[in-house]
């Protein structure tokens, strides 16, 4: 009898755990949260407090697709990853969205079988060095040792630019950050890279952070955004149009303040943002309802802008404090990247 | 009083009674169970397989090892083969299995001598003696050894200087917190000669050996073998090397820049992995050989004593002997775990196996095909030195006449 018991449940395991892997959005909506993977602690990305309450861009977006799929901000829980962790929880199905400044690649996005949904910050890669060790430019640091994390494209970068450009290096690799940072201030290294965003992040925390500056060069293009596991079309559309929503919110005006004024707009394109019924010429409501194909609500992008807020709210947030220009980062209509399709 | 032979008559035995069912046949029953054991297994096996393939497929992936072959992009602070950037994936994990290798090769062979020379302090009658060794276990072994590579890594890097300031001994080995640099030997051709002498002595000291116990047994002298033969062995490839013309050189470390050119290099991540693996695994060995050595009965030593023995000499001739025997299957089992605990050389960032393996399943996205090798590695590595132990034992073994 208990085997046959054992036998039935393992069968019922089996099988959830393989639907589980086919349909996230229904997946999320029936544990009522979305877990989200995180970086373990980014300042301006994902970092938490003492609290262990989460902020950072990368965690904000989480929200926001909180906020769309189950209506509440707050449904989100976070899993910190190391870099070299992230990919394979995402595979395994341990998470359902990765939104950890993870850039987007064409080996990654090929052979990972994963899918990236958007780039929600352009970035690139830098070096930080001490002040006293009286370098200007990365190109005189031929023969030093360099610090950095593994498994990260950095570490690829940082291979390519000291062979492009004909010098020597010595890595010094480690797998979690605050190894990497701690063995830069300790002096094993001469050189710390990673993204330019987590430079300025880094010097943060530093006991003196006027001892250190950040190289002019810019030696890859890091386009950062939110991954999903691939042959999951629904989902991936959640993510996609959670990220276009807060584009699109900025470009219209729709703010976290300001959202349910624009409820009232006669600008039809809010109207759609925020799926606002409109009047037929006879006096009876027309839908105008695109969460419907999102397989969301129509308050979905409602959601995001009044509990998340859009992509310039989010971005001051969580990046001003590190004094990072939009720069790239700009909507498109304001000389940066940032560009979203439109709802209709 | 019963008699056995009429009992058949009362109780019919169970497989031949007619009106029992198979069902309650122990011999069926046996069989039946194994049989289903057997089958669930292989169920649970094609279903495991079944199931990743199915997912696999969903993720677009195919399983295969041609990614090796592939260029892995990324550096290695250390290696002991050839190994950039270009190099495949396939090379980078091999260079990873040389560091592991070296690491625990050498942690064996340290962690041994100390762990033999502290298991003998603390069976010393000098009670400061014993009592440090007492102490140096009870503090270490109960530690948790991560912990102790990030203390020996903190406490290696601290101290030391930058590498303008490095520390420098003779002028040619210096010491920096960009680690310990040393001249590199360079062997022209000829130095095979240096090897050929070296080989010659060693064996030379094998056949003296030989020699010297035959006379022992015949007229009871003792000669001084190790006392002869140690500085022979020591000089004779540099004989032989002179003779060839010394076609030998060094490359001397030269500072140019951030960073020492040519020379030698032992990184600090891999000092500090090392002086953690021995000082932990030394207490454990330690623990061994004294409860090997006690377990020698103390008849023994009076005997020795007895016999006119100093104390020295009877615990080289009549007590380790015996107590090796004790030792070594534990002892195999310590070597394992050195082995197996040099993985956590990732936290200080030493390209080992577990690091390069780690890294080209996250360059190549090829987790299960990356972790299938790892496993097969370590348990190759394992079933290895548990063999060579096996070996060792059976020659140390106690010869029964």
């Amino acid at each position: 009898m208990k085997l046959l018991k054992l036998l039935a449940l393992s069968t019922v395991f089996g099988l959830t755990a393989a639907a589980a892997n086919a349909a996230t959005l229904d997946d999320v909506k029936a544990k009522g949260f979305v877990q989200c993977g995180v970086s373990q602690g980014l300042i301006g990305f994902s970092n938490p407090d003492e609290s262990n309450n989460w902020t950072g861009l990368d965690v904000d977006f989480c929200k926001a697709v909180a906020a769309a799929v189950l209506g509440d901000a707050t449904k989100v829980k976070y899993s910190p990853l190391s870099a070299k962790e992230r990919f394979t929880a995402l595979q395994s199905g341990a998470i359902d969205v990765l939104s950890r400044n993870s850039t987007w690649t064409m080996s990654r996005d090929t052979t990972l079988g994963l899918s990236f949904a958007g780039v929600t910050y352009y970035d690139g890669q830098g070096f930080m060095v001490p002040t006293k060790l009286g370098v200007k430019s990365a190109l005189e640091l031929n023969g030093a040792s360099v610090c950095t994390q593994t498994g990260t494209t950095t570490e690829l970068n940082l291979a390519d630019y000291f062979k492009a450009n004909k010098m020597e290096y010595k890595i010094v690799a480690f797998e979690k950050n605050e190894e990497v940072l701690k063995a830069y201030q300790e002096g094993r290294c001469d050189v710390f890279t990673t993204d330019q965003s987590g430079l300025y992040a880094e010097v943060l925390k530093f006991a003196n952070p006027a001892d250190h500056m950040v190289l002019p060069e810019i030696i890859s293009k890091e386009p950062l955004g939110p991954v999903v596991r691939q042959g999951d079309a629904a989902w991936f559309n959640v993510v996609k149009w959670t990220y276009y929503a807060t584009l699109n919110a900025e470009e219209l005006g729709v703010t976290s303040k300001n959202v349910d004024e624009m409820k009232a707009s006669a600008n039809p394109e809010i109207q759609r943002l925020l799926s606002v019924k409109v009047k037929n010429p006879d006096g009876t409501d027309a839908d105008n309802d695109f969460g419907k194909g999102l397989g969301l609500g129509p308050d979905w992008a409602y959601n995001i802008v009044k509990q998340v807020g859009n992509y310039g709210e989010i971005f001051e947030r969580n990046l001003a404090q590190l004094k990072i220009a939009r720069g790239k980062n700009a909507l498109w209509n304001a000389g940066g990247l940032q560009y979203a399709p439109p709802i209709r | 009083m019963t008699d056995i032979s009429q009992q058949p008559k009362s109780v019919p035995p169970p497989a031949a009674a007619s009106g029992e069912s198979w069902f309650y046949n122990p011999k069926i029953r046996g069989y039946a169970s194994q049989i289903i054991v057997v089958l669930l297994l292989l169920w649970g096996l094609s279903e495991i397989i079944g199931n990743t393939q199915a997912n696999l497929k969903k993720l677009n992936q195919n399983f295969g090892f041609d990614f090796l072959t592939q260029a892995a992009g990324f550096d290695l602070s250390t290696s002991l083969i050839e190994y950039s950037s270009n190099s495949t994936y396939g090379r980078a994990i091999v260079a990873g299995l040389l560091n592991t290798i070296l690491v625990a090769v050498l942690g064996i062979i340290f962690a041994t001598i100390i762990g033999f020379v502290v298991g003998v302090m603390r069976l010393s009658k000098n009670r400061v003696v014993a009592g440090a060794a007492t102490l140096y276990i009870e503090l270490i072994r109960n530690i948790p050894l991560l912990l102790q590579i990030f203390m020996w890594y903190a406490l290696v890097l601290k101290p030391l200087p930058g590498v303008k300031d490095a520390y420098s001994f003779f002028g040619s080995i210096f010491l920096s917190k960009k680690g310990i640099v040393m001249p590199h030997p360079n062997f022209g051709s000829g130095a095979w000669i240096g090897l050929l002498f070296l080989i010659v002595a060693l064996i030379g000291t094998w056949l003296f050996r030989k020699r010297a116990r035959k006379r022992q047994d015949e007229t009871g002298k003792i000669t001084p073998v190790w006392l002869i033969s140690i500085p022979i062995i020591i000089l004779s490839p540099f004989v032989g090397l002179a003779l060839a013309g010394w076609p030998l050189h060094f490359d001397y470390p030269e500072l140019k820049g951030f960073n020492f050119t040519s020379g030698m290099t032992i990184v600090p991540e891999m000092a500090a992995l090392l002086i953690a693996l021995i000082v932990y695994s030394a207490t454990f060995i330690a623990e061994t050989v004294r409860s090997g050595i006690q377990a020698v009965s103390h008849g023994q030593s009076e005997a020795s004593s007895a016999l006119g023995l100093s104390r020295g000499m009877a615990l080289r001739l009549v007590i380790i002997p015996q107590a090796m025997r004790v030792i070594i299957p534990p002892l195999a089992s310590q070597y394992l775990n050195l082995t197996k605990n040099s993985s956590l050389a990732i936290a200080v960032g030493f390209p080992d196996l577990m690091y390069a393996g780690g890294t080209v399943n996250n360059q190549s996205g090829k987790a299960i095909e990356v972790v299938f090798i790892l496993m097969v590695v370590y348990l190759s590595l394992s079933l290895l030195t548990a063999a060579f132990m096996n070996w060792f034992n059976s020659r140390m073994k106690m010869v029964e006449r």
